[in-house]
């Protein structure tokens, strides 16, 4: 039997094998570029390579929480729930970008500082977040009543909301081992054009696998939901 | 030439497993994720196949919109 067709259907399908075509050339095109043609640090040498990495899943696992803090808020007061549906599809991805972000910021960490971790402001609030993201997962593994878990998910998204300006602002309220932001959009970009290059290609390569795992998991819900209804007929 | 490489002026030890983690990472979410979206499929065309030509009408009227607002129970991750 062929899979039924409908509109939402196919598109999300197809857009899944444009994004992922997509975020392999871009990925390859970041690899190359982070290993081999951008230059190493005169302080950091070649341990640097692993801000290609690193700063790409920090940025995105902070916008994703964002825009799933923001849909929290649209589901409560437009009661809308494919606001929720798509919050719930975010999730996933974001939780390990920013697992990605602690594990190689700790890597980075022994060459860089001498250690594998440090109580500083910045690691603590970026695990912080990487918490929240574990118990909006886990809420939907816990809770069985659909009201509840809406209010229960919405209630952690905001509430880790708080975390992101922390964590944006915690290097410049706090005397923290990391170093002031380099990338700046209503500022100067203090970072060379040679390693902001394959930093801006590997970003796009990261956004791109989010956006895939995004359409994969929506789909994946709307089936579910399909699937529910030729239960009822 | 590849060793230089692999070797990284002695920071390819942190480096290569930096990125080593970061793909299995993406490979290991990918293949998940792809397995929950084929069982779905797959249970959905069991389902599917299993309905009369009554049914299938039925079925092909139904908006999915409709049904998110007036399903009771959502799917856990």
């Amino acid at each position: 039997m062929k899979f039924i067709k409908n509109y939402q259907f196919n598109l999300v399908r197809k857009s899944q094998k444009i994004v992922l075509g997509l975020f392999l050339i871009v990925l390859i095109l970041g690899l190359f570029e982070a290993l081999i043609l951008s230059p190493e640090d005169y302080l950091q040498g070649d341990s640097v390579r692993i801000m290609y990495v690193h700063v790409p899943s920090a940025w995105i696992s902070l916008g994703i929480f964002s825009l799933m803090a923001t849909l929290s808020i649209l589901v409560i007061v437009f009661k809308n729930k494919m606001f929720f549906l798509i919050a719930k599809s975010l999730a996933p991805s974001g939780f390990v970008f920013s697992l990605i972000a602690l594990v190689t910021g700790s890597i980075w960490g022994k060459p860089t500082w001498g250690t594998w971790w440090a109580w500083d402001a910045r690691i603590t609030s970026m695990l912080i977040l990487c918490i929240f993201y574990l118990m909006y997962l886990l809420a939907w593994r816990i809770f069985e009543n659909k009201d509840y878990v809406t209010k229960i998910t919405s209630f952690i998204a905001i509430l880790g909301f708080i975390n992101i300006p922390i964590i944006k602002f915690s290097v410049d309220w706090w005397s923290t081992l990391h170093q002031p932001s380099s990338v700046n959009v209503f500022s100067k970009t203090t970072i060379h054009f040679t390693m902001l290059i394959p930093l801006g290609i590997m970003t796009a390569a990261f956004a791109l696998f989010s956006l895939l795992i995004f359409l994969m998991k929506y789909n994946t819900e709307l089936i579910k939901i399909k699937n529910k209804g030729l239960d009822r007929l | 030439m590849i060793l230089e490489f692999l070797h990284m002026n002695g920071y390819g030890y942190y480096v290569l497993p930096s990125f080593l983690f970061t793909l299995v990472c993406f490979l290991g979410l990918y293949i998940i994720t792809k397995s929950q979206l084929s069982k779905e499929q797959n249970k959905f065309n069991v389902k599917f196949g299993e309905l009369n030509s009554e049914q299938v009408k039925e079925a092909k009227k139904q908006k999915i919109y409709k049904e998110i607002i007036a399903t009771e129970t959502l799917s856990r991750i």
